[in-house]
């Protein structure tokens, strides 16, 4: 009783902030309802037993992506969205679309025999278990990750220098 | 049967010469091209003088087998050549004739541009007709058929720059078609029910079989389709209408193709198929009426033209119509005697018609020649010959072969005396236009000179401009005699006119060529009724009759032509209509070009061209691309560049994936 | 005791509102979110998934898509700036030279 009342409070936060993310015009407004979002999930998790997932969610994701995404939008002085022609195709196709099949997908998943119920603290989210998973059976995707971080660091930085700069630390090195 | 293993040498002797001359002929001198069309020519005249001098009845026929072509099944056919009395006789006229053309042309066509090209030509022909004389099936006769179609064709339209050349080809080589679809259908029906093309199968099976009752069955059939093969390459009624036409060739062509060789080809192909055509008598009377109304008919209309060619010509079809005739009733071998005799003198008659025309300066209409014996000597002396020969004089070699055919009408079992009364009448007819010619040419006063050549010229003889294309560097003031390699081989037919049908006295052509016919129910009446004392009387009766008919033909000739040259105008004037009709060939060519050729080229651009080609065929083309852009016109949108687009389109693919996974999930 | 459907149409309608989100707004770097956001929608399925079959596995994989969500994040946003700088817009209608 007490666990659906606090899915629905979280449930709740997290679907205003996602239809307030839609329904803003800044994106200064739009970043901190994503933070919202992103802080219920975080509840939601709790719930579920994931704690260490939680805390992360937290830590990189409302802490350190939302974080760049803000940095970002006040570097470049983002304004208010202006009206412009969009696509018509985007708004008669694909709205419908994906309703439609966000209803189907819906209506699959109530209309299954009910899987089962999650109950609070059913799941022990240790972190000692999770490091040996991530450690020991997902090493290799662990390790790839580690890569894909240093080819993003060196894309990021590449990408957003100064033209001169690139130059000329190319000429530096050659 | 016995094997003669060179024979194939001689169609492919002058197949060399052809491709010779065709090929690099453009870069060699005129001596060489000469040379080597006369060499090869010359060397198949001499292979078959050999063999017919290593001929013996004994061991006859001859046959010599040169590749496999077709296996199919039991069906088989093989390019196999084969000598007997008949096909020796036919090689020998043909390469001999044939020869001599070759000579003449050397002189007659020596300032023609294209020299080369037309000894190319006469060699490719030489092939083509040898292989359809020895063929020893059906289809290798066939392939000869078509090739010398495709020859005379080449030859007739030589001067392709003219449009009347051009047409008078093409109207040769499509009326020769339509015969040709006869003759398959014929051969169709031989491979169905004998199972072979080849002479020896078809005529062994052929020979058990009964005589077909009239109008029925098989080999009527047969008989019938050949027959309209033989009426479309020998020029018969109602096939003979691109005869005439041809007469816009070169004159060593009309000599060889139209007079000689090419045309006889129909009456070689009956004579061959004697054993088909002895056991359907239905379809030999077709043979004798359509023979006998050609001799007639073309032998009145002969006697109204003005141009020494196409009088030549219209002979060509009515002695032609004579050799029918003689097939129709039996006598083969009496057509065939013919045929050879008329190889001699209709030959003789087109070369010195050429000989005429060269020494005159192109000039082909018969009113603007005249007195040209004095200018003319040897010219003159052989066209007598001729002459005298066609009209049937003795002891001139026509009036054997003429005589034999007009007694087998007479009294063979076939025959009946309306055949021989219309052969009478025109052996007269064709009498009177031959002296008609022969006086008009060589008598009376000169009509013709550079005042008469120039300014208008007639539609009837607007035709007389191409043989001038040979005669641009002669002086065409005052008509002079051929030179020496043109008028050689008229003196050497002329002495063949005069003797060649001596070998045909005593009825020893006949026996000769027996063991051919054999094998017909009918068999050769040259051992029945000569026993009779009644019909000896009256065989030297009917000879008489003819003899008169000729000498009348003659008289009539001399009458109107020589003493007194302007009846013949007032006649024509009060005749009106009827001479105008007969002059216009009765009309026949316009009368096919309303009821056959405009309808089918009206139906031609009507239907096929406006409506499937360009209709349906190019509209599917057209279509298919302009249906092609207007849907990649469609579809460009889709590229729009823009960022949200995609986002949808993707969003809307994924909800048709996920409607059917959950489709696909619910139904199973 | 919340049945686990729940969850699941949570995380539905947090993806749904991340496509729409995607379609409708015209600021790159709004789109951009939408996008995490529809990452977070998948992230909550996976734990949910995770809680109800026992295996933490499922927590190990939001793991990993969080770890790749910054990746991309970062360069993202470093081509927004790149774009910015040339096109002094950040109007996702504008940088449209991708068309034919």
């Amino acid at each position: 009783m007490f666990h659906l009342i606090l899915f629905l409070f979280f449930g709740a936060i997290c679907v205003a902030g996602a239809v307030n993310l839609l329904v803003q015009s800044h994106p200064i407004n739009s970043a901190l309802s994503l933070i919202v979002v992103m802080g219920a999930l975080a509840g939601e998790y709790l719930l579920l037993g994931a704690e260490f997932v939680a805390a992360v969610q937290v830590i990189v994701y409302a802490g350190a992506i939302m974080v760049l995404f803000l940095i970002t939008i006040m570097l470049l002085n983002a304004g208010k969205e202006e009206r412009s022609k969009g696509s018509r195709v985007a708004i008669l196709l694909g709205v419908p679309g994906v309703v439609i099949g966000g209803a189907l997908i819906g209506w699959t998943i109530l209309e299954r025999p009910n899987p089962g119920a999650v109950t609070i603290g059913a799941l022990k989210g240790d972190p000692a278990v999770i490091a040996r998973l991530l450690f020991h059976d997902f090493l290799l995707p662990f390790e790839v990750t580690s890569v894909l971080i240093l080819i993003a660091i060196m894309g990021a930085v590449v990408l957003a220098s100064r033209p001169e700069a690139v130059a000329r630390g190319a000429r530096k090195d050659g | 049967m016995t094997q003669n293993p060179y024979l194939w040498l001689v169609p492919l002797l002058p197949l060399a010469g052809a491709a010779i001359n065709g090929f690099i002929g453009r870069g060699l001198s005129k001596k060489t091209i000469s040379a080597i069309a006369l060499v090869f020519c010359g060397a198949a005249f001499g292979m078959a003088l050999a063999v017919a001098a290593g001929f013996s009845s004994a061991s006859s026929p001859y046959y010599c087998d040169l590749a496999r072509w077709i296996r199919s099944g039991s069906f088989q056919v093989d390019f196999s050549f084969y000598v007997d009395q008949l096909s020796l006789v036919m090689l020998l006229v043909v390469t001999g004739v044939g020869f001599l053309i070759h000579v003449y042309s050397v002189g007659y066509m020596w300032d023609d541009d294209g020299y080369y090209r037309f000894m190319s030509y006469l060699n490719l022909f030489m092939f083509f007709m040898l292989t359809l004389v020895l063929a020893k099936n059906y289809l290798v006769m066939f392939i000869g058929w078509e090739g010398v179609g495709l020859a005379s064709y080449l030859l007739i339209g030589f001067w392709f720059t003219k449009d009347s050349a051009a047409a008078a080809g093409k109207k040769a080589f499509i009326v020769n078609r339509i015969g040709d679809f006869g003759f398959l259908i014929a051969l169709f029906l031989m491979i169905k029910h004998f199972g072979s093309l080849d002479f020896t199968h078809v005529f062994g099976a052929v020979q058990p079989l009964p005589q077909e009752t009239a109008g029925a069955g098989l080999l009527t059939a047969i008989g019938l389709l050949l027959m309209v093969g033989a009426a479309g390459k020998s020029a018969q009624v109602p096939l003979y209408v691109w005869l005439p036409d041809a007469m816009e060739g070169p004159t060593p062509v009309s000599a060889l193709i139209h007079a000689a060789t090419m045309v006889t080809a129909g009456v070689y192909m009956v004579a061959r198929s004697s054993a088909i055509f002895d056991r359907a008598p239905m379809a030999m009377m077709v043979v004798a009426i359509i023979g006998t109304v050609t001799a007639l008919f073309a032998a009145t209309i002969g006697i109204a033209q003005t141009d020494i060619k196409k009088v030549l010509a219209y002979s060509t079809v009515s002695q032609l119509g004579y050799m029918f005739m003689a097939c129709g009733v039996g006598a083969f071998s009496a057509g065939i005697f013919h045929l050879m005799t008329h190889a001699f003198f209709k030959g003789l008659l087109f070369l010195a018609a050429g000989s005429v025309i060269h020494g005159i300066g192109g000039e082909q209409d018969m009113r603007r020649m005249g007195g040209l014996r004095l200018y003319m000597p040897w010219t003159f002396l052989t066209m007598t010959v001729a002459t005298f020969t066609i009209a049937g004089f003795p002891p001139f070699a026509a009036y054997f072969s003429k005589d034999e055919i007009l007694w087998k009408a007479y009294s063979s079992p076939n025959g009946s005396w309306v055949y021989w009364l219309v052969g009478v009448i025109t052996a007269f007819l064709t009498s009177f236009y031959m002296f008609r010619l022969w006086f008009l040419t060589f008598f009376g006063d000169y009509r013709g000179g550079p005042a008469a050549h120039d300014a208008k010229h007639d539609p009837a003889d607007a035709h007389a401009m191409h043989d001038k294309h040979t005669h641009e560097g002669h002086d065409h003031g005052t008509p002079h005699e051929s030179p020496w390699v043109m008028l050689g081989p008229l003196v050497v037919l002329a002495i063949l006119s005069f003797a060649g049908g001596w070998i045909g006295i005593g009825g020893r052509f006949e026996h000769f060529l027996a063991p051919v016919f054999q094998s017909g129910l009918t068999s050769e009446l040259a051992h029945q009724p000569s026993g009779e004392a009644a019909g000896k009387g009256m065989e030297l009766l009917l000879m008489l009759i003819s003899v008169a008919a000729a000498v009348l033909g003659f008289v009539l000739a001399w009458a109107l032509y020589f003493r007194r040259p302007q009846l013949p105008a007032r006649i024509a004037e009060s005749l009106g209509g009827l001479y105008r009709t007969v002059a216009n060939k009765y009309y026949i060519d316009e009368l096919y070009a309303a009821l056959f050729v405009k309808p089918l080229i009206d139906g031609s651009t009507t239907i096929l061209w406006h409506g499937v080609d360009q209709g349906i065929i190019d509209a599917a083309v057209n279509d298919s691309a302009t249906a092609a852009r207007i849907i990649s016109d469609d579809a460009r949108h889709m590229q729009s560049g823009n960022l949200r687009s995609y986002a949808g389109w993707v969003a809307a693919g994924g909800a048709v994936v996920i409607a059917y996974m959950v489709w696909m999930g619910v139904t199973h | 005791m919340v049945p686990l459907s729940c969850y699941l149409v949570l995380s539905g309608i947090l993806f749904v509102c991340g496509v729409l989100g995607f379609l409708i707004k015209r600021n790159i770097i709004t789109i951009f979110m939408s996008i995490e956001l529809m990452l977070n929608g998948v992230n909550l399925s996976f734990v949910a998934f995770a809680a109800q079959w026992h295996s933490l596995s499922g927590q190990v994989f939001v793991f990993f898509v969080m770890v790749v969500a910054a990746a991309e994040a970062a360069v993202g946003l470093a081509i927004i700036i790149a774009v910015y700088r040339t096109r002094e817009t950040l109007n996702v209608d504008q940088v449209n030279l991708l068309k034919l």
